[in-house]
């Protein structure tokens, strides 16, 4: 069995270089990594690429990061009203934001798990989110080409893991997690209890232990925002 | 001569409650549509769905009942009704742009006379902006409605020819509710469905950047 538990959630971030491409799971203050982020704040890894629906609540989730001018260059959705960190690097034009539709970063991200190399969608079409795509009319419809988004890690966020990796989230705590969970080169859970393998009833298993490589039991911040 | 009253943002929503019809799955967004669930008429069902993941959301948690992984996309601690679901945020998408959902209803800081919407990035703003679900939304669902002021703080039109700000999506709002009428948006244009009480066709033209056509008789917008 390939051992993928970590006793120590800054030896599960030890190795992420400067530069490293990395999603961030989480929504709405649930099922934010809070751990492995502040982990990776103690690592000191610089120049990231951050993947996330937001950019932080002041200090909170990805808020650190950005305070200590980690991130570069950030792939996101709706930054976000409480992004204090983040719309000041941006002002400072010390950190560059590609801004992707909601369900659009969902499926940039699911095309990359499943090796599709791109997608057509009305989404967007006429809007900002067009420029410099390829737009061309499918069905009569206008519409955009989209590629897939790929990392080199996802840092995640669960309710339980197996000593497998077979993961449950938690009410809506699983958003972003599943599809960040299965779209990155080397995925980190932290989890809330790790149970023998079995103890998950394969029925109820939401994330399969084939996406999740390192796993830590987090005893910390659950709610960082 | 002072101002003539409109309609309180709680009245927006009231009115704008009574277009789901029984039954309906529904997406509310940010600012007055939030408010909807509040208004909902007697012996209506809908089922609210959240862009995070869940079907069938209930009223906002009380004090004491609150669960931080239970939340809605506005990040307040909600409750569930009998029958909810979860899922994770690509198949709460799937919902919204694969048309899946009856009706949606957004805030907006335009929509042109072809419907198209404008909701994300106010010109001149400080920071970004932020797109969320509302692309996703506007381009897939059936039934886009959308609440707002009817003028700016200013006085502007909210209601143009054709959209100024930064675009959410083209030819996608089906209906209109603002604080002085309900506009429907139709192959052949807007057209003036109700007016606030003490108001006129006239004086609605009158603060619409775009031609109405007007009926003969246009009722009082109505709450219940």
């Amino acid at each position: 069995m390939k051992h993928k538990i970590y006793k120590d959630i800054d030896a599960i971030v030890a190795d992420v270089p400067d530069g490293a491409r990395i999603m961030f799971g989480g929504f709405g203050g649930a099922g934010f990594p809070n751990n492995l982020i502040q982990a990776l704040a103690r690592r000191g890894t610089k120049d990231i690429t951050a993947i996330s629906n937001n950019c932080g609540t002041h200090d909170g989730e990805l808020g650190m990061l950005f305070k200590l001018d980690r991130i570069r260059h950030v792939i996101a959705s709706f930054p976000g009203p409480h992004a204090t960190y983040f719309q000041e690097r941006f002002a400072a034009k010390e950190v560059t934001l590609e801004l992707v539709p909601q369900g659009i970063l969902c499926e940039r991200m699911r095309a990359a798990a499943a090796g599709l190399l791109g997608f057509y969608t009305t989404v967007g079409v006429g809007t900002e989110v067009a420029a410099k795509k390829e737009e061309r009319i499918l069905d009569g419809k206008r519409c955009i080409l989209e590629t897939p988004i790929r990392a080199d890690y996802a840092f995640i966020k669960a309710e339980k893991a197996d000593e497998l990796g077979n993961l449950t989230y938690r009410l809506a705590a699983q958003n972003f997690n599943p599809i960040m969970a299965m779209a990155a080169k080397t995925t980190i859970a932290e989890v809330e209890e790790i149970v023998p393998v079995g103890a998950i009833d394969p029925e109820s298993v939401m994330t399969p232990a084939i996406f999740v490589h390192r796993i830590a039991q987090a005893k910390g911040i659950r709610y960082a925002g | 001569m002072p101002a003539k009253p409109r309609l309180t943002r709680e009245q927006i929503a009231r009115r704008a409650a009574l277009e789901l019809p029984d039954g309906a799955y529904v997406n509310l967004g940010w600012g007055i549509p939030n408010l909807i669930a509040d208004h909902l008429p007697a012996g209506i069902t809908v089922y609210f769905h959240s862009e995070n993941g869940i079907l069938g959301m209930g009223r906002r948690a009380k004090a004491g009942e609150e669960d931080y992984d239970l939340v809605d996309a506005m990040k307040v601690p909600v409750t569930l009704v009998p029958g909810a679901s979860f899922f994770h945020q690509a198949d709460a998408h799937l919902m919204t742009r694969g048309g899946h959902l009856d009706v949606a209803v957004l805030g907006g800081f335009q929509v042109s006379e072809k419907g198209d919407l404008a909701n994300w990035k106010i010109p001149g703003a400080k920071g970004p902006g932020g797109i969320g679900g509302a692309m996703d939304i506007a381009a897939g669902t059936k039934r886009l409605i959308v609440c707002m002021e009817h003028t700016t703080k200013e006085g502007a039109p909210k209601i143009v020819r054709e959209c100024t700000y930064p675009l959410t999506g083209l030819a996608c709002v089906t209906t209109i509710v603002t604080d002085l009428a309900v506009i429907d948006v139709t192959p052949q244009g807007l057209a003036l469905r109700e007016v606030a009480h003490d108001w006129t066709p006239a004086e609605v033209q009158e603060l619409t950047g775009a031609p109405l056509a007007v009926p003969g008789h246009v009722p009082e917008m109505r709450f219940s």
